[in-house]
């Protein structure tokens, strides 16, 4: 009789164990936490916690809750790829980060090779062109958003030169590479081609350079951190000619480090939670209420990333990593249809999206959304 | 020409913070041979001690400052020296290097996990206003850089030359024993010296943390350079700590406009295997000589 009993208790700290496993579904967060990419890796960890606190005080996906384990990839290309083998040995259902884009080249293979669907947020032109199935980005990659730039750059500002400032990483080049060729198609001459390095504190140089190029514009494609210190130095030496960027020039980490330096830097952002959208509003005050710091760009990215394979995952009704991928090709998610993806969003066939975006300035230390461009696929 | 000459307002800037943290090195190793190998953390510190005081205790800035200056002088002065070097020091000049190496990685990580791994902005001691000189653009605050570190190190150098206590504090450099047995409180000089490396530290903190941000990793590149400059000037000059700083401050902007920005991490190393091949003292050092 003892025997019975200890056996049917056993059975039952079993099952509850067993249920409460199944009740979890697994995505970690593998992103950059410290390092060279801590300010965007942060940001979009804390967009996509903030989407899997949400959905799990609602139930969770399909009746199960996520479970993210969080790792630092250290901004480092070679622990970004041990920390995503990590991540994959755990099994997990879907893979979320990096940001850098270098780190993401060397272990989205890996993702690939398990069958993992990876969520970044890196931009380079070249991670969705390598045939992979199973990635997909959460914000535009540069071949996306160089045309936007060129165009504004050509139509919004009428320069025939422009100098060039980038960093010299996986982001830094693939952008450099796209910028070019727009520029090249638009009969834009680049004048100044000054790359820097990831982490560079000292921009005095490199300032001296782009202004004795004397261009109509000038470009800057570099990290949040390395872009407040550009702005300093820039507005220290008195720069003149505008200064134009691509989503992270005008972002509100730079914004906060650069102060007043930030003010009149013009550009085009893929996203910004000052959108003027009432979604991406309400997902700023809530960000803020969480965290108390005002979330960037990646903040959307992480937190859009996840409502986008909820709504996938919902469609598909069960969890299967290949049909996830599958669905996702093709797919356009509303906010109607899942409100947590603040705005339209479509991923083609190769993983890239597309969606509305913006041409921002900042003013004042905010940034202040001029026009709304639609999609390309519009 | 008007670029050449901003290049070389803003490297001396440079070189003025260089000159700061290379003079603390000689200092150290002067009088108690220590080579503290986490004093480019030390630079690092002072800025966060000051955006805590601001953050924690809601405190202006002008105040945040005094009391990050207060704060840095007992724990890279006083404490670094009686927690650290004072236990490690009997047991050689290695096993001490190798505690400032640790010493460096603790407040590097307790920086990033305790504040933040990402950069803080830090306020600006003057408006970032600037002045036109021949066609040149010159920044404010480079020239109130050059201008602070002028001060300081002029400064020191009376303070040393020109007191009683600072003619002390070269005669324990020189010679320790002697220096007891004349009467000197070697103790209390050395302590001195630790002293103001700290207000070394903390000035450079203070000076370039607007420009550079306040960032756990900040002191990596800053102690290196530092370092080559103490040898390259000659590790056991004052006065060659700062033409070291000046001179490596000058050439990283020159190399990194007109010849290559990638390599300008590599040109104070290329310079100081050329001083160790062709000049082992450092261009003013004196071999097997020690002073302050």
């Amino acid at each position: 009789m003892r025997i019975r009993v200890a056996a049917l208790a056993a059975a039952v700290c079993l099952g509850a164990v067993g249920a409460q496993a199944q009740q979890k579904v697994k995505m970690p967060i593998v992103i950059e936490l410290s390092g060279a990419g801590a300010v965007s890796g942060t940001n979009f960890r804390d967009g996509a916690l903030l989407a899997i606190e949400e959905i799990n005080a609602k139930g969770g996906i399909l009746g199960r809750k996520i479970d993210a384990p969080q790792s630092d990839t250290q901004s480092n290309p070679g622990v970004s790829r041990a920390q995503v083998q990590k991540a994959l040995d755990g099994d997990p259902y879907v893979l979320f980060g990096p940001v850098f884009s270098g780190s993401v080249k060397v272990n989205m293979m890996l993702a690939q090779q398990a069958e993992v669907p990876q969520i970044t947020g890196a931009e380079a032109a070249e991670i969705t062109q390598a045939g992979n199935p199973y990635i997909f980005r959460t914000s535009f990659g540069q071949q996306m958003s160089m045309p936007k730039i060129a165009n504004y750059i050509r139509d919004g500002l009428k320069a025939k030169t422009v100098a060039l400032l980038w960093v010299n990483n996986d982001f830094g080049k693939g952008g450099r590479d796209t910028f070019m060729k727009e520029m090249a198609a638009r009969n834009i001459k680049v004048v100044a081609d000054v790359s820097t390095e990831s982490g560079q504190v000292d921009f005095a140089a490199d300032v001296v350079k782009i202004k004795s190029a004397n261009a109509d514009a000038i470009f800057v494609y570099i990290n949040e951190e390395e872009s407040a210190r550009f702005l300093r130095e820039a507005r220290k030496q008195g720069v003149k000619a505008p200064l134009i960027g691509e989503t992270t020039l005008l972002s509100q980490k730079v914004i906060e480090l650069a102060g007043d330096a930030a003010n009149g830097v013009r550009g085009h952002v893929g996203l910004t939670v000052d959108a003027p959208v009432a979604s991406v509003l309400a997902f700023r005050e809530r960000f803020f209420k969480r965290y108390k710091y005002l979330p960037d760009h990646n903040g959307l990215k992480g937190y859009t990333g996840v409502y986008a394979v909820k709504y996938a995952t919902e469609k598909t009704g069960r969890f299967d990593r290949k049909l996830l991928a599958k669905t996702m090709r093709g797919l356009t998610i509303t906010p109607e249809q899942e409100p947590g993806v603040l705005m339209e969003a479509t991923w083609d066939d190769k993983g890239d999206i597309d969606r509305i975006s913006f041409l921002a300035e900042v003013v004042d230390g905010k940034q202040k959304v001029v026009q709304i461009l639609p999609k390309l696929g519009k | 020409m008007a670029d050449l000459f901003q290049l070389l307002v803003a490297g001396l800037a440079t070189g003025g913070i260089y000159a700061l943290v290379a003079i603390g090195f000689v200092l150290l190793w002067q009088t108690s041979q220590t080579i503290n190998f986490a004093q480019g953390e030390f630079v690092m510190l002072p800025a966060f001690f000051v955006l805590a005081a601001m953050k924690l205790g809601g405190l202006s800035f002008s105040l945040a400052i005094l009391i990050g200056f207060a704060v840095s002088l007992v724990v890279l002065g006083l404490l670094f020296k009686r927690l650290v070097v004072d236990p490690m020091i009997r047991h050689g000049v290695l096993p001490l290097v190798i505690s400032t190496i640790a010493l460096a990685i603790l407040m590097k990580e307790g920086v990033k996990e305790f504040y933040a791994a990402d950069a803080q902005p830090f306020p600006a001691l003057w408006a970032t206003t600037n002045v036109a000189v021949g066609g040149a653009v010159i920044s404010v605050q480079s020239l109130v850089i050059i201008a602070v570190a002028v001060v300081a190190i002029a400064a020191l150098q009376y303070f040393l030359a020109a007191t009683k206590t600072g003619r002390r504090m070269q005669a324990t450099a020189q010679n320790p024993t002697l220096a007891r047995i004349l009467g000197i409180p070697v103790g209390r000089m050395i302590l001195y010296t630790f002293l103001i490396n700290a207000a070394l530290v903390a000035l450079a903190s203070f000076l370039v943390s607007p420009i550079y941000l306040a960032k756990f990793t900040n002191g990596e590149t800053l102690g290196l350079v530092a370092f080559i400059a103490a040898i390259v000037g000659g590790f056991n000059q004052v006065r060659g700590a700062i033409l070291g700083g000046l001179l490596l401050g000058v050439i990283d902007n020159l190399v990194a406009a007109y010849l290559s920005a990638q390599y300008r991490a590599a040109v104070p190393l290329f310079l100081l295997v050329a001083v160790i091949l062709f000049r082992p003292q450092g261009l003013l050092g004196r071999a097997e000589e020690r002073t302050v």
